[in-house]
């Protein structure tokens, strides 16, 4: 699988984009893979947090807008907590998410009438909150 | 004493006996939690993007209203409260352009003078550890307890900064002062899904498999929180780990308070133990933290 | 370039040295004695500060060259460091057959002048002729009587943790820090000693031959008189066990660090080089090494690169497979940095032949489980989290200056960076030259490097000396 790399890319103007809301420089990041070696999502996700933000540096907007790591990350801060360089994933994971949310995909990514009756009874209000944060449209 | 208390939508309903419990301790413990008048959820996250100030108007609001009340410490029960509060409240004192966005926005003048505090953190540094032991009167010895932080009581560690991330000690102390025997367990500061059990209830299911076997591995009779989110997927998951393992056996995931509260003399009839999934009573009986 | 700093020993009421000062006491517990030292003039004394491997060349280059050393080192015994090593990269010399030859003739130098159990007190005079009071440490045994006879140390009827083997081994309260220690004369461990603590025991007393152990001994000082300084003194392990809980913070037994593996992997250490594991004493078969481990994180730990943690993990897992032939070796890194001459050589070689597994990748957390150590970690180059129930988990720890750097640095007038190394002249051009004429900076005090930038380092230091003082001996006779 080829991959071309160019400027245009790297420069492009969707990670300059999430570099500005994230409020993070990825090129901090020198692909240690500490951040990936700690998170809880990973089973579930398809790239590790290490490699979204390879895909960032190297500008390719398209496999990172598409991928599903950013949904499945659950803002633990453990990334953050344990990078060498003070990278915070969870920003870059939320900008993601964010950028979807509002430009391409501008849905509603849960359904409150997926949940069983007994499940909203019991699910605090904080779980509801943050999900609808998380995964509605702002 | 009397400290400004912000409780949160969960500890209203769904949490009650997170907030029961730790009322009742307070006032056994010489201390008041007087409840901020007409407060607002918190938001329950912290909005972790630059542009998107509007969900710091919230707990701006909550914070300028306790300073307005001439409290200068804030205290919350709930992790989630204590994590956007507390962020919020450091954005206010680091960062000029969006503190001033922010409160020129709900028209309030608000600089960051509040000091938001977890219920422990009362109990470390203004009650005193030693003092609470002399307060048990009923210690719960012989009972082991697996201490769980999860993530947004120590992270980020920089604005939070609560207690040793890697290695942190204050719940630990916690449970030595009430007579108990705390477990030290590798997942005490990993994450139990949070969010996401809304969403990718998988994540929720798997990380809150590890950490309890993690407990249990460890010699744990029961597992404690201070939040209700980690409480919900701790114990609601369980049933589901049970279906892809039969080998799991369940555990018991109670609120600190609802400990602190037997320590102290409250009857259990009075803690809500009824709402939870997985019954700790049993345990709880046959460890003597419950006398009949 | 800074003033040296002016020499106060008169004024000091704290010191006892008033009526000394100037003239070199040898103090009753000093191992050999200063005539020779004084038989020449003060532009041809130097003072080595730090009896490691870069000390230990510098003081006989310069002894060579004919003039007189005297070398300080803060331990009962010169060798530092590499006296600790196993075998070294990238030939697997054995390390103490390639420096205790170089530490016995450090030791029986005609020109060099050992003074162990010493540290620097203070700094006087200027370039070219230095005062240094030097501070005479406790040794509980008078070093002119004692033979070396080595009676008392298997005597000796308490056991404790041994420094030198990185609490890998144990040793008696009066020991020498290794075997063919230079000087071979013991010294009491005040903390440990059953007699010195609690007043009962006295055995080496009894069994020494020549009445040499004074329990009653004092500490002293004695003044130095040299033309230039030498500093080298080393490095020590960062302090990964309280900094990185998540590495279980020195508590799981089987999680230790390479300098401490050294001590298995020597066949002179605690185990006699069998590979063992330190909570059961079994053979580990499935071995973790992480690379930068407290190195290269300026967020939380150490911003640098440590230098020498690829080569020496790389030879770790090579000598764990001579050892263990049906073992698995797993060695986390970030980047495999074998700038050397023969590194790259080495390393590929490791690899090919002894099918070691490089993960490219961090590991977030070690924890203890069913008598394994889980290593939690990630291979970046799969794209997988990995999870590996390892029997020893070996950390290569950043390395840092050794303790104290910071206030040699303030007597001698020296500065050093945010990590405490000392900062040199300019790195490029004059790497070993300091902010003080005379005072002259080697080996990994000044930044990591590997035994042969040190010994490279001494040698470099003891000829900008040499430069130094024949500056100094034209200048007199100029002014003459």
């Amino acid at each position: 699988m080829k991959t071309v790399v160019s400027r245009d890319q790297v420069q492009g103007d969707f990670v300059k984009k999430v570099a500005e809301i994230s409020g993070e420089n990825f090129f901090n990041c020198y692909q240690c893979g500490n951040c990936s070696a700690g998170c809880p999502s990973v089973n579930e996700m398809d790239l590790l947090p290490s490699q979204v933000v390879r895909y960032l540096q190297l500008g390719l907007a398209e496999e990172v807008r598409n991928c599903k790591s950013m949904w499945v990350c659950a803002a633990c801060m453990m990334c953050q907590a344990r990078c060498p360089k003070g990278v915070d994933i969870s920003k870059i994971m939320e900008a993601l998410r964010v950028l979807q949310l509002r430009e391409v995909d501008a849905k509603a990514h849960i359904d409150v009438t997926d949940f069983s009756e007994d499940y909203l009874e019991r699910a605090p209000q904080i779980a509801m909150i943050s999900g609808y944060r998380k995964f509605l449209p702002l | 004493m009397k400290y400004p208390y912000f409780p949160g939508c969960t500890l209203y309903t769904k949490a009650k006996k997170l907030d029961d419990a730790g009322r009742e301790c307070s006032r056994r413990l010489g201390f008041e939690l007087d409840e901020l008048p007409d407060w607002t959820c918190c938001g329950a996250t912290f909005p972790l993007v630059n542009d998107y100030h509007i969900a710091m108007s919230g707990p701006t609001r909550i914070l300028a209203d306790t300073k307005d009340q001439g409290g200068n410490k804030l205290v919350t029960l709930c992790s989630v409260c204590f994590n956007v509060l507390k962020r919020t409240n450091h954005v206010m004192r680091t960062d000029e352009e969006r503190r001033a966005k922010i409160t020129d926005f709900i028209e309030r003048d608000y600089h960051g003078e509040t000091e938001v505090m977890h219920y422990l953190q009362v109990l470390r540094d203004d009650i005193g550890f030693d003092q609470l032991k002399e307060k048990v009167v009923k210690p719960l010895e012989g009972l082991k307890v697996a201490c769980y932080y999860g993530c947004l009581l120590l992270r980020p560690v920089k604005e939070i900064g609560l207690d040793v991330m890697e290695n942190p000690t204050i719940f630990e102390d916690f449970v030595r002062a009430l007579g108990a025997e705390p477990v030290e367990f590798p997942f005490k500061i990993e994450c139990c899904g949070a969010f996401q059990t809304v969403h990718s209830m998988e994540v929720a299911t798997r990380c809150s498999r590890d950490i309890l076997n993690s407990a249990k591995n460890n010699g744990a009779d029961v597992v404690i929180t201070t939040c209700p989110l980690c409480q919900f997927n701790l114990d609601d998951r369980q049933p589901e780990i049970q279906k892809s393992d039969a080998n799991f056996t369940t555990i018991p995931v109670v609120y600190f308070t609802q400990l602190l509260a037997l320590a102290l003399g409250i009857s259990p009839a009075d803690l809500g133990f009824e709402r939870n999934l997985v019954d700790p009573l049993p345990v709880l009986q046959a460890k003597g933290a419950i006398s009949d | 370039m800074g003033d040296v700093v002016e020499l106060k020993t008169d004024e000091t009421a704290d010191v006892p040295v008033a009526e000394e000062a100037g003239e070199p006491v040898a103090a009753a517990c000093s191992f050999g004695d200063f005539e020779d030292f004084e038989s020449v003039p003060v532009d041809r004394r130097v003072m080595v500060i730090g009896g490691g491997i870069c000390g230990i060349t510098a003081a006989i280059d310069l002894g060579n060259a004919g003039y007189q050393v005297v070398l300080v080192e803060r331990l009962p015994s010169i060798g530092g460091r590499m006296l600790q090593l196993s075998e070294t990269f990238p030939t697997l010399d054995c390390a103490q057959c390639t420096l205790t030859p170089r530490t016995v003739e450090t030791g029986q130098h005609p020109n060099v002048t050992l003074k162990t159990c010493c540290e620097i007190e203070k700094l006087g005079g200027e370039p070219g002729d230095f005062k240094v009071l030097v501070r005479q440490k406790v040794t509980y045994v008078d070093w002119n009587k004692c033979t070396g006879c080595g009676t008392c140390v298997q005597k000796c009827p308490t056991k404790s943790v041994a420094m030198f083997e990185r609490d890998a081994g144990l040793m008696p309260a009066i020991y020498t820090l290794s075997p063919q220690a230079v000087p071979n004369k013991p010294v009491i461990d005040a903390d440990r000693c059953r007699y010195l603590t609690k007043g009962k025991c006295g055995v080496c007393a009894k069994v020494c031959p020549v009445g040499a152990i004074d329990y009653e001994q004092k500490e002293s000082f004695f003044e130095v008189n040299v033309g230039a300084i030498i500093v080298a003194t080393g490095f020590d392990v960062y302090d990964w066990k309280t900094k990185m809980p998540e590495l279980g913070g020195g508590n799981i037994p089987d999680v230790i660090d390479g300098l401490t593996f050294e001590r298995y992997l020597s066949a002179s250490g605690p185990t006699a080089g069998a590979m063992v594991r330190r909570s059961d004493g079994t053979e580990p078969k499935e071995i973790v090494f992480i690379q930068c481990v407290g190195s290269r994180n300026p967020e939380l730990h150490k911003s640098y690169c440590s230098r020498v943690c690829c080569m020496y993990t790389a030879k770790h897992a090579r000598l764990y497979k001579h050892k263990v032939h049906d073992g698995q070796v797993y060695i986390f890194y970030i980047d495999i940095r074998s700038t050397g001459k023969g590194y790259e050589q080495f390393i590929q070689q490791s690899v090919s032949e002894e099918g070691m597994i490089y993960v490219r990748g961090r590991v977030a957390k070690l924890y203890e489980e069913n008598n394994k150590v889980i290593v939690k970690g990630a291979d970046t180059l799969t794209g997988r989290q990995i999870e590996i129930a390892a029997d020893l988990v070996v950390v290569a720890a950043a390395l840092v200056p050794n303790e104290g750097a910071r206030e040699l640095a303030e007597k001698l007038g020296l500065t050093c960076n945010k990590d405490g190394f000392f900062v040199e002249e300019d790195y490029k051009i004059s790497p070993v030259d300091t902010g003080q004429r005379g005072i002259y900076i080697a080996g990994c005090c000044q930044g990591i490097k590997d035994i042969a930038d040190t010994a490279a380092q001494g040698s470099a230091a003891a000829s900008k000396v040499q430069v130094f003082l024949s500056a100094i001996r034209r200048q007199k006779q100029d002014a003459v």
